[in-house]
C-alpha cells in the first residue's frame, strides 16, 4: 500500500474514478470481442464528445463557484447557428464567421454574469431564462431547418493531423510528435517536481510513475496513430487537450484561480481576504458561455451543418461529468482533471454500451444510476473518511 | 398560593455543559407583578438561565427545581413552557419575514373551524391584541414591511395572545432606536399594571435604572446579588462592581511596549445599519493608533465595535455615511477590502470558521489567500513560493501541524487563529486590527496569541484589539476606548482604567 502510495503521490482517492475508468474500457473491450480498444473506435470516441468536455471546462468553475448554467445547449447551438447563417447569408469567411460565434458566446456570458454578479439572481435562474431565450433564438433564427456550414469548418469538427515525414515509424507522424512531447513533458515536470519537494519520495517510485504514465500515453499514441491511413488523432481532441492545459494551468495556478475556489468555500472569508465576489461571479459566468460558443463550433464542424436543436440537454452531460469528477454540489471542491476523468466515463459508456449494441433509451437509464451510484460513493466516503476502493482493497497490507 | 407572593423561584439550578459550568447553584426569586431585571457580563450565564426556565434545555438536563405560580414546573419544551403561561422574547427576532402579522401571531396555533384556518377570527384577535400593545396597523401587514421596533411589539403581542403570566425579554433594546425603546419601557410599565410580570435581562444600565423593581447580577455562572430597588433610585455602581466583580490573574505575558507617531486616525466616522433604514451603528467615532501601540476596544455585545472595524476594512459593513481615514499622516480613501489590504490594513474578524477561513483549504493556501500576487513569478502563482512562505510562518508563529499541506479544518482553535494571524501577517501591515482574537481558545493558545500580539507591536505596527472580556483588554492594552451604542463613551490610559472604570462607560449613556 505504501508503495504505490509513493508511486501515485499521495491522496489515492482522487484514482477512484481513474480506476473505475480502466475497468470500464477493459471491460466493454472483452465483452465486445476487442472492439472497443481500435483505433476508428478511439478516434469516434473523442472526436465525438470533445465539445461536451469543452463545456464540462467552464461547468466545473461554475459549480466551484457554487452556481450552475443550465443554458450552455441553448448558447451552443445559437452560436453555431448564428455561424452558419452568416456564412451562408452574408458570404463572410468561415474564419470572421468563427469569431462571431465567439463573440456570440461572450455576449451570453455577459448577459449572465450581469444578472449573477450585479443583481443578485442565482445562476440556476439565470440561466434558466438564458436556456430558453437561446433555444427559442435558434428555432427562431433558423426557422426550423438547419443550415450548411462551411466546408472548412469540418477540420474542427472531425479533421485529423496531417501526415508528414519518414514512413518507417509505422504511424502518423504527428500523433507520434505529441506524444513524444506529452511523455517528454510529463518526465521534465516529475524532475522538477522531484527536485523542489523536500519529502523524501524515494527515487525509484517516481522512475516507476514516469514509466506507467510513459507508457499509457505510449499506448495511446500508438492506438491513435496506427489507424486507416489518413487518420490520426483528431483535431477536436488537440483542441480539447490545449484547453484541458489553459484551464488546468488558470485553476492551479493563477490569482483568479483561486478566487474562483476561495468565492465557492466561502463567499464572506473570501470577500474579507480582498477577493472581489462580484467580479469571480461574472468572469466565470462569462467564460462558460464562451466555451459554449466553442462546443457549438465544434459540433457545427462535425455534423457539417447547423440543426435547430443542437445542443439539447448538452448541460445536463457537462454538469454529470463534473459531479462524477467529484465536485461538490455545496461548491468549493472540483478539478479540471478529475472533470476530464468523469466526462471521459460518460464517454466510454455511452460508446461501449452503444458497441455492445444497448439502445438510447437504455443508455440513458444506466448513465442516471451511474451518476447516482458515483456521487453516493464520494458522498460516503467523504461521510466515513475510509478512503476509497483502492485503500479498502489494499487494507491488509497496510502499513 | 394566593399568599405566595413570588410567581417563580428557580432554587440551586446548576447546569453542565461538557467541560464547563454555566449555571452553578443560582437562585432567582421573582415576585408577582414586577419587572425583574437580570445583569451580567456577556457568558456569565443569563441566557442559559433563561433557557432553562422556558424548557428549550429540558427537565432531568439541568439539577433544581422549578416552582412557577406555586407548583413545580419539569417542560420538556417550550411548548409547555408556554402553554404554563411564560413567553419568551430572543434577543434575535424570530418571525417570519415573509408572512402576514396576524400569521405570525397564531403561527403554530391556528384558529381552525372545520379544519380550515378561520381567519375573520384570526384577524380581530389580531387586532385587539395589537390595540394592547399600542400598534396600530393592519394586521395583514406582512413582517418585512415592519421596522424593528414594531416587530418587536408584535412579538410580545404574539406572547400576550398566549396568556402569558410571566414575560422574559433577553436584551429587548439592543437592535432597537431611542424611541422604540423608550416606548417598550413604556409597554412594559403597563403590562406590569395589568398583572403581567416581566423578567428583562439586559446591559443598559440607564434602562436598568428607569424602570427595575429588582435586580439579579450573575456573574459566572453563580448569582452574585438579588436585591429590590426603587426605579428611579437604583445603584448603578454597585451593579457595575457585582458584575466584574473578579480579579485578573496573570495570564498575560510581561510587555515593555514603546509607541511612537500616530501612523492611524479615523475621524467622524459614521455608518448606517444596511438591515434598519435610518439606524446609525456607527456614530461619528473617532480614534487613533501610535506605532507601536496596543488600542483596545471594550464595549458589551451589540455595542457597534465589529461594525466599526468592518466599515473601516473597506466598508466591509453597512452603508458608509462619511467619515476620514489617515494612515501615516495622509488621508487616504478606501472603497474596497482590496484597497484596504493595499494600503496596509489587516483585519482578523471574530468568526473565524464563518469570516476568517475557507475551511476546505489547507494551511499553505490559507496563508497566502489574502496577498496573492506576492506568491506570483512569471504571471503564475508559484507553489515553491507559497511553500516557503507557508513553511516560515508555521516555524514563527509555532503553528502545530505535521505539514503546512493539511486541511485548517484539521486544526485546533487556537491553531486555526494562529493561521488566519499568518495569512495577515503575511500581508505585511501597518495596522492590525484584531477582532476578538481568543474568542473559542483554550488558556494555554491564548498565552502564546498574546506573545504574538506583543511580538507585532514590537515590529511598530498599529494593533487594534476588539474583545468582551475586560481583564483581556486591561491585560494587552497600552490605551483603551470604549463603545456604546456605536458612540464611543471613553478614552482610558493602561494606569488609568479598571473593570469598573470601564464597564461604567460601557453601559451608561448619560456619565455624570
Amino acid at each position: 500500500m505504501k508503495r504505490i502510495k509513493q508511486v501515485l503521490g499521495g491522496d489515492l482517492r482522487q484514482y477512484t474514478m481513474v480506476v473505475a475508468l480502466v475497468l470500464l474500457i477493459a471491460v466493454f473491450n472483452i465483452i465486445s470481442d476487442g472492439r472497443m480498444l481500435t483505433s476508428s473506435n478511439f478516434q469516434n470516441l473523442l472526436a465525438g464528445n470533445a465539445y461536451v468536455l469543452v463545456l464540462a471546462l467552464g461547468m466545473l468553475m461554475v459549480i466551484v463557484i457554487g452556481q450552475i448554467d443550465l443554458s450552455v445547449g441553448s448558447v451552443a447551438g445559437f452560436a453555431g447557428m448564428v455561424m452558419a447563417i452568416a456564412a451562408r447569408d452574408l458570404n463572410l469567411p468561415w474564419w470572421v464567421a468563427v469569431l462571431i460565434a465567439l463573440a456570440i458566446g461572450l455576449a451570453a456570458g455577459v448577459w449572465h454574469g450581469f444578472f449573477l454578479s450585479k443583481l443578485g439572481i442565482p445562476g440556476f435562474i439565470t440561466t434558466l431564462g438564458g436556456m430558453m431565450i437561446f433555444r427559442g433564438g435558434v428555432i427562431w433564427i433558423s426557422k426550423s431547418i438547419s443550415v450548411p456550414a462551411p466546408a472548412e469548418l469540418k477540420w474542427f469538427g472531425s479533421g485529423y493531423l496531417p501526415e508528414w515525414g519518414p514512413a518507417f515509424t509505422g504511424m502518423n507522424n504527428s500523433t507520434l510528435l505529441l506524444g513524444i512531447i506529452g511523455i517528454a513533458a510529463f518526465i521534465i515536470a516529475q524532475v522538477r517536481k522531484h527536485k523542489a519537494s523536500k519529502e523524501n519520495n524515494p527515487i525509484w517510485a517516481v522512475v516507476v510513475r514516469i514509466c506507467i504514465v510513459s507508457a499509457i500515453i505510449g499506448y495511446f499514441t500508438w492506438l491513435y496513430g496506427s489507424g486507416r491511413v489518413g487518420t490520426s488523432f483528431p483535431v477536436p481532441g488537440l483542441i480539447l487537450l490545449i484547453l484541458i492545459i489553459i484551464y488546468h494551468t488558470i485553476t492551479t495556478r493563477t490569482k483568479f484561480g483561486r478566487n474562483v475556489y476561495a468565492v465557492g468555500g466561502n463567499k464572506n472569508a473570501a470577500a474579507l481576504s480582498g477577493v472581489n465576489v462580484e467580479r469571480t461571479y461574472f468572469l466565470t459566468m462569462m467564460n462558460m458561455s464562451l466555451l459554449a460558443a466553442v462546443a457549438g463550433i465544434l459540433f457545427v464542424g462535425r455534423s457539417t451543418a447547423a440543426g435547430p436543436a443542437d445542443g439539447t440537454s448538452w448541460e445536463m452531460d457537462a454538469i454529470a461529468s463534473v459531479f462524477i469528477g467529484g465536485a461538490a454540489v455545496s461548491g468549493g471542491v472540483g478539478t479540471i482533471l478529475a472533470t476530464m476523468v468523469g466526462g471521459l466515463v460518460m464517454a466510454v459508456l455511452n460508446n461501449g454500451l452503444m458497441l455492445m449494441g444497448v439502445g438510447a433509451d437504455r443508455t440513458q437509464v444506466i448513465k442516471g444510476f451511474v451518476l447516482l451510484a458515483a456521487v453516493a460513493f464520494d458522498v460516503y466516503s467523504k461521510k466515513s473518511g475510509s478512503g476509497s476502493v483502492f485503500s479498502k482493497l489494499f487494507r491488509s497490507e497496510k502499513k | 398560593m394566593e399568599n405566595n407572593p413570588y410567581i417563580l423561584q428557580m432554587q440551586s439550578i446548576t447546569k453542565q455543559f461538557p467541560g464547563v459550568k454555566a449555571l452553578d447553584d443560582v437562585t432567582l426569586e421573582v415576585r408577582r407583578g414586577t419587572i425583574h431585571v437580570i445583569c451580567g457580563e456577556n457568558g456569565a450565564g443569563k441566557s442559559t438561565l433563561m433557557k432553562v426556565l422556558s424548557g428549550v434545555y429540558p427537565y432531568g438536563s439541568y439539577e433544581g427545581k422549578i416552582l412557577f405560580m406555586g407548583s413545580e414546573m419539569k417542560f420538556k419544551n417550550i411548548k409547555e413552557s408556554e402553554s404554563a403561561g411564560i413567553g419568551i422574547i430572543h434577543q434575535e427576532l424570530t418571525m417570519i419575514p415573509e408572512l402576514s402579522v396576524t400569521e405570525n401571531i397564531f403561527v403554530g396555533n391556528e384558529i381552525t373551524r372545520k379544519g380550515l384556518v378561520d381567519w375573520d377570527e384570526e384577524r380581530r384577535r389580531t387586532v385587539e391584541i395589537l390595540k394592547r400593545v399600542g400598534l396600530m396597523i393592519d394586521p395583514d401587514t406582512l413582517i418585512k414591511h415592519l421596522g424593528v421596533g414594531q416587530q418587536q411589539l408584535v412579538e410580545i403581542a404574539k406572547a400576550l395572545s398566549k396568556n402569558v403570566k410571566l414575560l422574559i425579554l433577553d436584551e429587548p433594546t439592543s437592535a432597537l432606536n431611542e424611541d422604540d425603546s423608550a416606548n417598550l419601557l413604556n409597554l412594559m410599565r403597563e403590562l406590569k399594571a395589568n398583572d403581567i410580570t416581566c423578567i428583562m435581562i439586559s446591559h443598559k444600565l440607564n434602562e436598568v435604572a428607569a424602570i427595575a423593581d429588582a435586580v439579579t447580577v450573575i456573574r459566572d455562572g453563580h448569582t452574585v446579588e438579588s436585591y429590590e430597588v426603587e426605579a428611579g433610585s437604583v445603584d448603578e455602581d454597585k451593579i457595575i462592581r457585582a458584575m466584574v466583580g473578579r480579579s485578573i490573574e496573570n495570564r498575560y505575558p510581561e510587555h515593555v511596549s514603546n509607541p511612537g507617531e500616530v501612523i492611524f486616525e479615523v475621524s467622524d466616522w459614521w455608518v448606517e445599519d444596511p438591515e434598519v433604514e435610518g439606524r446609525m451603528v456607527c456614530k461619528g467615532s473617532s480614534f487613533n493608533v501610535r506605532a507601536g501601540e496596543i488600542v483596545g476596544f471594550a464595549g458589551l455585545m451589540g455595542a457597534g465595535r465589529t461594525e466599526l472595524m468592518r466599515s473601516i476594512f473597506g466598508h466591509n459593513y453597512g452603508i458608509f455615511r462619511g467619515g476620514t481615514l489617515k494612515i501615516k499622516g495622509k488621508e487616504v480613501k478606501i472603497n474596497s477590502v482590496e484597497s484596504a489590504i493595499k494600503h496596509g490594513i489587516a483585519y482578523v474578524p471574530e468568526d473565524r470558521k464563518n469570516l476568517g477561513l475557507n475551511l476546505l483549504d489547507s494551511i499553505r493556501q490559507t496563508i497566502v489567500s489574502a496577498d496573492l500576487d506576492r506568491i506570483i513569478k512569471r504571471g503564475l502563482l508559484s507553489f515553491e513560493e507559497e511553500q516557503i512562505a507557508a513553511e516560515k510562518y508555521r516555524e514563527s508563529v509555532r503553528i502545530k501541524a505535521p505539514s503546512v499541506d493539511v486541511g485548517v479544518n484539521t486544526l485546533s482553535g487556537g491553531n486555526q487563529q494562529k493561521v488566519v494571524l499568518s495569512k495577515w501577517m503575511y500581508t505585511e501591515p501597518d495596522v492590525l486590527i484584531l477582532d476578538e482574537p481568543t474568542r473559542g481558545i483554550d488558556v494555554g493558545a491564548k498565552y502564546e496569541i498574546y506573545k504574538l500580539i506583543h511580538e507585532l507591536a514590537d515590529q511598530g505596527k498599529a494593533v487594534v484589539l476588539v474583545s468582551s472580556e475586560l481583564p483581556e483588554l486591561l491585560g494587552m492594552a497600552d490605551r483603551i476606548y470604549t463603545i456604546f451604542e456605536g458612540s464611543i463613551t471613553g478614552e482610558l490610559a493602561k494606569e488609568e482604567a479598571s473593570q469598573e472604570a470601564l464597564m461604567k462607560r460601557m453601559t451608561i449613556t448619560s456619565v455624570s
